[in-house]
């Protein structure tokens, strides 16, 4: 194989504009929103149809190149890191909404089409895309589906596996197959199931068909303020035994309310220990029904002050504290990392309380924001990237609360999958003989092991490590974390 | 056929038998397809629900567990599997249903079981056991490996545990029923619910002799229930309310199948609501019974004759059909007819990663 060879290939596909190779254009692309990890490629190119995605992957695998698909970088896992002297196939350019059917309530598109850009279009129609990370502003739906990804609305709603109907998928050798359809239902095994959720190492995903849902009509939100964390738990635990079922429960912290506090003026009850948002959405009349007895019940809970917003105006001021709250925490620290576990709901009040403990050990302050419908836990862990050995001591408390996460029964992951970050914490989950088997499938699919190389598996190649910080776009206020 | 009652059986089982063909309580017979020379493993006895939490919104059970014990159990707790699963009262278990695919009319409000399973473990062709997803509701690590054995049929191996997530049940529940004189009416109405932001429960058209019936479940709390239902009739016209009993019985006709007669046989083809208009054409000629279910996602058949003459016109209308149940069909291996398509590259190199010795039934 030889470097020039592959780059002759590739420029025999690309015109000049859509083939970087030179440094300064490659620097775009050396790192995701998980900025500690930096990798030049080797190249990047930036296919308009899916014919050019099938030669290129064919060029890699005819030439035994690695290669990472990537949308908008906004990983935050290193899913999107490039592979030395790789290829990062570009795919923002196929941002076709190819089809929107409102009568079949779905929508083909192409894989770089921003996740808002689907419910924009479906808007017109009553419609819209459920899944809603916080980074849907910039996000692609290929990143989407490659990392299953979440939002807020995950224990009513689903993930994006749940919305996905079809994809078409380019295989890592270029063999191009339809997996699902335009149905809910199907028959034979869940292909397309399969295929969400492969962080990039199945190949990369050129249309994908998502169901859409009709915009609920009614959204009734409650605020609660509480003296401890402890209350609010177990305000959590009574809304969920009372078979009410939210779109959302959301809680923040003391220090995450500080931050949202002082970035968006959201006017959050003062002095709260914890903050708890509980939102019902649907059909009108059962959500105001539903309404009633949830407030009632929420004023049985022991907090010191309820808020019922009367206006969308006011329900809209008490989101944007919420969605504030990661780049607000950036107010409060020059550095962070935002981790991202899972464990049992009913054993959240002694997650939080154990990472108080870690936090007051280890002398770093986290805050914590969390999805409570669901335990997926977002603790932000603070630190000062200009003091020499803070980022590997943030770390080092980031690793204790992972394993936190796994002793009490839950996940390393929610939502932002295992990329590069987390490959270290898949033993700890998965016995030698699962992990075996997905390699297994790893390697049948993808014989040369050329997409997304690296990734996912404990032991892959270790990457350079660069400075850390926030996505470039965070930093410009232009997305937060979630 | 061999009873076992452990997973690790289940593996012993797999190694020292060159072809395996899984079996949970035989609800869905057209499924299970025993070639020459191949053992077939009965998974009924594995069976027992080894985690409940109600806070948690999860339950994990061995495979073999029927259905209407872990139902009976959840409404205890006033929570359920929201998709209906099918033929319960029949004995269905978890891992038959999760094999075949199968969701009943209920997928139409949350999802199916596709949309509720969280975790598996299963069996592979080399008789390891293995295990994907995890416990918790929500969980992003490894490969998909629930979802892969939703529909897998026997084929990737026998499923020994599953976890699930739960939700909490509707406290009541009401139907409204119209008739409407022609198919493209009842279309138009369905239409019109699927594009509502209604939250309903189930939504069936049911062809009949007089016309099409539009069947609307609801569910919530029992004070919401008249002004919702009164909705309901501004949107569709003159009805039919069914509360209480009525209600549960309609709807469990409909998962149990028992509109389907014993010689007749019951086929599932995926579809969406603009390919009815195509299948009635095709169908209304014959004296099949059809059943178009979650708002048009899905159609019932009840076949009266030869299951190849389905097997050509579902092909023609270029859809696929799972027959269920009724009499053996040969030559349709696993019960899948009309267009397959599982038939690519990645579906082969699944297999052949997973079952490389072809242990298990290949369809
Ligand atoms: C501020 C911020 C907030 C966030 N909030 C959330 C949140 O609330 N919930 C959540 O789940 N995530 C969140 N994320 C994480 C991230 O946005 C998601 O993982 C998102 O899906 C990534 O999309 P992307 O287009 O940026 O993909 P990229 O980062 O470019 O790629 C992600 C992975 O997908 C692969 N990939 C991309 N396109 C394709 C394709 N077409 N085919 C195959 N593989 C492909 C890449 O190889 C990589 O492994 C957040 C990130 C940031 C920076």
């Amino acid at each position: 194989m030889s470097a020039r060879a592959f780059l002759n290939d590739l420029a025999a596909i690309f015109p000049k504009g859509r083939l970087l190779t030179d440094p300064s254009q490659l620097a775009a692309y050396e790192s995701d929103a998980l900025t500690a990890y930096r990798t030049t490629p080797r190249a990047v190119v930036l296919p308009q149809t899916v014919d050019e995605v099938v030669a290129a992957v064919r060029a890699c695998h005819t030439h035994q190149v690695p290669f990472v698909a990537r949308g908008s970088g906004t990983s935050l896992s290193g899913g999107s890191l490039p592979v030395a002297e790789g290829l990062v196939i570009g795919l923002n350019r196929l941002n076709r909404i190819l089809r929107l059917d409102p009568a079949e309530r779905l929508a083909v598109v192409e894989p770089g089409v921003i996740n808002l850009a689907v419910t924009q279009a479906a808007a017109p129609h009553g419609l819209y895309y459920a899944p809603d990370p916080s980074s849907q502003l910039i996000c692609t739906i290929g990143g989407n589906v490659a990392f299953n990804s979440g939002g807020a609305h995950c224990l009513k709603y689903g993930m994006t596996s749940n919305h996905v109907l079809g994809i078409k998928a380019v295989l890592p050798d270029g063999e191009v197959v339809q997996l699902g359809g335009e149905s809910l239902e199907s028959v034979g095994p869940d292909w397309h199931g399969l295929f969400v959720g492969n962080e990039g190492l199945f190949g990369v995903a050129v249309e994908v068909t998502l169901r859409l849902l009709p915009k609920p009509e009614s959204f009734r939100t409650v605020l609660a303020a509480y003296r401890s964390m402890q209350q609010a738990g177990d305000a959590v635990a009574a809304v969920v035994a009372s078979g009410l079922l939210p779109g959302a429960m959301e809680i923040m912290d003391r220090l995450a309310l500080q931050a949202a506090e002082a970035a968006v003026h959201a006017n959050y009850p003062a002095g709260a220990a914890a903050v708890l948002i509980v939102e019902l959405d649907g059909e009108a009349q059962a959500v105001e029904a539903e309404f009633q007895h949830l407030r009632r019940l929420i004023e049985r809970t022991g907090a010191y002050e309820v808020r019922v917003p009367t206006t969308e105006a006011e329900r809209q001021t008490i989101w944007k504290g919420r969605r504030s709250a990661f780049s607000a925490v950036g107010r409060l620290s020059p550095d962070y990392i935002v981790q991202d576990g899972v464990v049992p709901r009913s054993k959240l009040g002694q997650a939080l309380a154990e990472i108080d403990a870690l936090s007051a050990r280890h002398g770093i302050r986290v805050a914590n924001v969390f999805h409570a419908g669901d335990g997926n836990l977002h603790p932000l862990i603070l630190f000062d990237g200009r003091q020499p050995g803070a980022h590997d001591r943030a770390e080092s408390l980031a690793a204790e609360i992972m394993r936190l996460c796994i002793r009490l029964g839950g996940s390393i992951t929610g939502e932002h999958g295992v990329g590069m970050e987390k490959r270290t914490y898949m033993p700890d989950l998965f016995s030698p003989v699962d992990l075996d088997v997905m390699w297994q499938l790893r390697c049948v699919v993808d014989d040369l092991q050329i997409a997304n190389r690296g990734k996912m598996f404990p032991g892959g190649e270790a990457p350079a490590l660069g400075h850390s910080g926030p996505h470039p776009l965070e930093r410009a206020g232009i997305i937060s974390r979630e | 056929m061999t009873t076992l009652t452990t997973p690790e059986a289940v593996c012993d089982f797999v190694r020292a038998h060159t072809h395996v063909v899984p079996r949970g309580r035989g609800t869905k017979p057209l499924l299970i397809d025993v070639m020459p020379g191949a053992t077939e493993l009965d998974l009924s006895a594995l069976r027992g629900v080894l985690e409940y939490d109600p806070g948690e919104f999860t339950f994990t059970a061995l495979a073999g567990t029927p259905v209407a014990e872990v139902e009976a159990l959840l409404g205890q707790q006033g929570q359920y599997l929201p998709f209906d699963p099918p033929l319960a009262k029949r004995g269905a278990t978890l891992g038959g249903t999760v094999a075949a695919g199968l969701s009943g009319p209920g997928r139409y409000r949350y999802g199916g079981v596709r949309d509720f399973i969280l975790g598996v473990r299963w069996v592979d062709g080399r008789g390891q056991l293995v295990h994907g997803g995890g416990k918790v509701v929500k969980n992003a690590a490894g490969f998909d490996f629930p979802k892969l054995l939703v529909g897998s049929l026997g084929q990737l191996g026998p499923i020994v545990e599953l976890t699930f997530k739960v939700f909490p049940r509707p406290r009541a529940y009401a139907t409204y029923l119209i008739e409407a004189p022609t198919l493209p009416i009842a279309l138009d109405v369905q239409r019109r619910l699927t594009a509502a932001p209604l939250d309903l429960e189930a939504l069936d058209l049911a062809p009949g002799p007089r016309g099409v019936q539009v069947q609307v479940r609801l569910g919530g709390l029992a004070e919401s229930l008249p002004a919702r239902l009164e909705r309901l009739r501004g949107l569709m016209g003159e009805g039919l309310v069914r509360h209480g009993a009525e209600d549960t019985a309609l709807w469990e006709s409909v998962r149990e199948f028992v509109w389907v007669p014993a010689e007749a046989t019951l086929v599932k083809v995926p579809l969406t609501p603009a390919r009815i208009a195509a299948l009635e054409a095709a169908l209304e000629q014959t004296s099949a019974v059809r059943r178009y279910s979650a708002g048009g996602q899905v159609a019932w058949l009840s076949w009266p004759h030869a299951v190849d003459v389905l097997d050509h016109t579902l092909e023609q209308l270029g859809l696929s059909g799972l027959a269920i149940l009724g009499p053996s069909a040969p030559g349709m291996p696993g019960g899948l007819i009309g267009v397959r398509r599982s038939r690519h590259a990645f579906a082969s190199r699944v297999k052949a990663a997973l079952d490389p010795a072809l242990r298990f039934p290949e369809v």
